[in-house]
């Protein structure tokens, strides 16, 4: 029977993901891009992830947990599978799934959806259930822990920078995302305003008036924020209120990096904690929501399968379809972030080792079909819409008119007339240049929920996806910020001990100032640039997210080569030589590309032979020399990713030689195996029994 | 009768969804720890707030957000 269900599961996979690739000419329906993928991870899970979890992990059901040894009531608590799914799913699904996909929409819609199912299946969804049952077979150790006790201490010093690294540039970007959404939009300025001081009254309900009533909380908490996406509309419609909330980017960018700074330093409960209750909830029910929308609508694709711009010379970012998508899309295909989850938090919860496969494999099959989602909402639009809002200024010029010029001139034609009464549809004065990727992922949300749930209510789709988006973004850049301090204040604390005190205040202070000024550095860059900035993040933080995928994946391959697994060492070998060659080869470009579109120190010798010939425009010549410092800092920091990345699986290849010609390697630093006790458990259960002995 | 067990089944995956929902923001995190401390302790366990500060100091002590 279960084989019946899989040839056919096969067979519907088989046809629908021809289709795609078949449908070159006439547009696709969304449809069989859903039906592909649903495909795709069913079988996935079914037979690679079974495959994986049995023979290559060896997960043992009857082996204890750190969950049900430690058992506290507190951090490790045996927790149904489900349950930790749920948990599992929140922590890892950011705002870096809905980016990535939109942007890498430029080569058309085949390339980035191709690699967020392989990748998934076979690189991300591996990785992260390689990990999670690592760290569970090891009391719940991180990343960095297992790299330095299975590899050495270069390894773990090499996951400890790369993730600290890597933080500043996501919270850099994300920043950037939000600054662009903001800029001269009163009604997602004043609606994101708003979400903070709703985010605070839901903190003091939670610990002054009813302690830990999480549920009743954000069910006030998320009413009061959809009012104040209906809130921001009659902002925008009030003459005066208006033009309080109408910003350029640079003040809006002083205010992100401002309110990054407070919403590190207050405590967790007043602002952090409760906003990421609401984020959740959204996230939930949005993630729900799109894929019913998505369905009920079944839009057409317009986008074509392929574009012009896979050989490189893309407006949104410049770089050939090899490697670049690969890089572009990091989040829902491969994302080494998720490594750094699914060895903290998780590893404490998972109950019997069984559930590592639906945990760890079955939440990144989540995360990435949202990035599918994400690509169908970017790839719905007229092209020629969607290359008018994500394509900088200094691409297609500032004026309307030139800019629709150029983009018709690409073969996707479009008129001033057509974004005027798109703006206009979505309550914005205008959607011009609006880089970054979130206003155009809310215009194909709006479109669809609009279409699908009734017209004539854009404009407050349109908000509430802005919102949605915001308030993602804004509880990992609080997130991100804290844990940032955290590892920096381990770090000075081999300095000067006082700094490790994660409570001293002088301490939280100098951390966290030195973390917010580490990103609010490269927004305020990013901010400046005429091309929008996210051409050069976007590319800087998948590369770093990438190479912290090859450091998980390095540490996986040293203990299954260690553990005496070494013929199954393909499983997690193959997914980190893809990311060694994307990376390195990503890198390499990004640093000695003579076309000033990819290359960062062509780009920089440019910019300065022509502030030299003074050919620039006054404001222009005012931020180059920022712009040039910047691009020459972004072509080293790219050369260390890549040193790093390599020293790691440097140190893994010598361990793995090592144990292969059977010399001494540092121990295995498992657990010993206990039997365990557990009995089977409902969601319901306050516990789970144990066995009767 | 069958509607009688239809109405049951709703019910049934209308308590299972809000358990879940309960169990994954939270909500229940300190009758869990109420149970959890009566088997397994001694003494009085902490009360409502002071387990509601404990437990948001230690979730974002950590890696609990991702990109």
């Amino acid at each position: 029977m279960n084989k019946i269900a899989g040839v056919l599961l096969a067979v519907a996979g088989a046809v629908a993901l021809g289709g795609v690739a078949l449908h070159r000419h006439e547009p696709i329906n969304a449809l069989w891009i859903v039906t592909a993928a649903v495909c795709v991870y069913a079988l996935g899970y079914r037979f690679y992830a079974a495959w994986v979890a049995a023979r290559v992990l060896v997960v043992d059901p009857s082996r204890a947990t750190p969950a049900e040894r430690y058992d506290n009531g507190r951090d490790f608590v045996p927790t149904h599978r489900w349950i930790a799914f749920g948990h599992h799913f929140a922590a890892i699904a950011g705002p870096g799934p809905l980016v990535g996909p939109t942007l890498a929409a430029q080569f058309g819609y085949l390339p980035g959806t191709l690699w967020i199912l392989v990748g998934a299946v076979l690189g991300g969804c591996v990785q992260d259930m390689t990990i999670l049952l690592l760290s569970t077979r090891r009391d719940g150790r991180s990343l960095g822990q297992m790299a330095r006790d299975e590899l050495g201490p270069l390894g773990g010093f090499a996951a400890l920078i790369g993730t600290l690294l890597i933080m500043i540039l996501l919270i850099a970007v994300l920043g950037l995302v939000i600054v662009n959404a903001m800029k001269h939009s009163p009604w997602s300025t004043s609606t994101i305003f708003a979400t903070i001081p709703v985010a605070i009254l839901v903190g003091l309900h939670l610990r002054r008036l009813r302690p830990g009533r999480i549920l009743e909380a954000s069910l006030i908490g998320v009413t009061l924020m959809l009012l104040a996406v209906l809130g921001g509309g009659w902002v925008d419609g009030h003459p005066l209120l208006r033009g309080l909330f109408d910003w350029p980017s640079l003040p809006l960018a002083g205010f992100v990096i401002g309110y990054g700074w407070i919403a590190a330093t207050l405590p967790v409960w007043l602002l952090l904690a409760p906003r990421d209750y609401l984020s959740t909830f959204l996230k939930l029910g949005t993630v729900a929501l799109l894929a019913v929308a998505i369905v009920i609508l079944h839009p057409q694709i317009r986008m074509p399968a392929l574009t012009s711009f896979i050989d490189g010379h893309g407006p949104i970012f410049g770089g050939r379809i090899f490697p670049f998508v690969f890089i572009t899309i990091a989040c829902g295909a491969v994302s080494g972030f998720h490594a750094l989850v699914a060895s903290g938090t998780t590893p404490k919860l998972i109950a019997s080792e069984a559930d590592v496969r639906l945990i760890g494999y079955g939440s990144m099959m989540l995360e990435s079909f949202v990035a599918i989602m994400a690509m169908i909402a970017a790839t719905l639009l007229d092209p020629g819409v969607f290359f008018a809002i994500n394509t900088g200024a200094g691409v297609v010029g500032s004026a309307p008119a030139a800019a629709v010029h150029t983009i018709s001139s690409w073969g996707f034609p479009v008129t001033v007339g057509q974004m005027q009464s798109l703006a206009h549809e979505m309550g914005e004065s205008t959607l011009f240049a609006r880089t970054g990727g979130a206003p155009s992922l809310a215009v194909g949300m709006a479109s669809i929920f609009g279409n699908t749930f009734g017209r004539g209510l854009l404009s407050v789709w349109y908000h509430f996806a802005i919102m949605f988006e915001a308030v993602f973004i804004l509880s990992t850049l609080d997130a991100g910020t804290r844990v940032g301090r955290f590892m920096l204040q381990d770090l000075l604390g081999h300095v000067y001990a006082p700094l490790g005190r994660t409570s001293w205040y002088p301490s939280v202070l100098l951390s966290s100032s030195l973390i917010v000024a580490g990103w609010g550095y490269f927004l305020y860059v990013g901010v400046i640039d005429p091309n929008g900035g996210v051409n050069i993040l976007w590319p800087l933080f998948g590369i770093a997210n990438q190479m912290l995928a090859a450091i998980a994946l390095s540490v996986a391959t040293g203990i299954l080569v260690k553990s005496g697994r070494a013929r199954y060492a393909a499983v997690t070998l193959v997914p980190l030589a893809w990311l060694a060659i994307v990376t390195t080869v990503a890198a390499w470009q990004k640093i000695v590309s003579p076309d000033p579109r990819i290359g960062l120190i062509a780009a920089a010798r440019e910019l300065s032979e022509h502030l030299a010939a003074g050919a620039l425009p006054a404001q222009a010549a005012a931020v180059a020399p920022q712009l040039i410092f910047n691009q020459r800092l972004d072509a080293w920091l790219t050369g260390l990713f890549t040193a790093v990345l390599w020293l790691v699986i440097l140190d893994m290849g010598r361990v793995c030689l090592r144990k292969l010609r059977g010399l001494p390697v540092a121990a295995s630093s498992e657990a010993p195996y206990q039997a365990a006790r557990l009995q089977p458990f409902a969601i319901s259960d306050r516990m789970p029994q144990e066995g009767s002995t | 009768m069958p509607r009688r067990a239809i109405r049951a089944g709703i019910a049934r995956a209308v308590s299972a969804a809000v358990a879940w929902l309960r169990a994954v923001s939270g909500d229940d995190a300190y009758e869990r720890y109420l149970t959890h401390h009566a088997r397994a302790h001694e003494g009085p366990p902490l009360d409502r707030r002071a387990f509601y500060e404990e437990r948001e100091r230690r979730k974002w002590s950590g890696v609990s957000r991702c990109c």
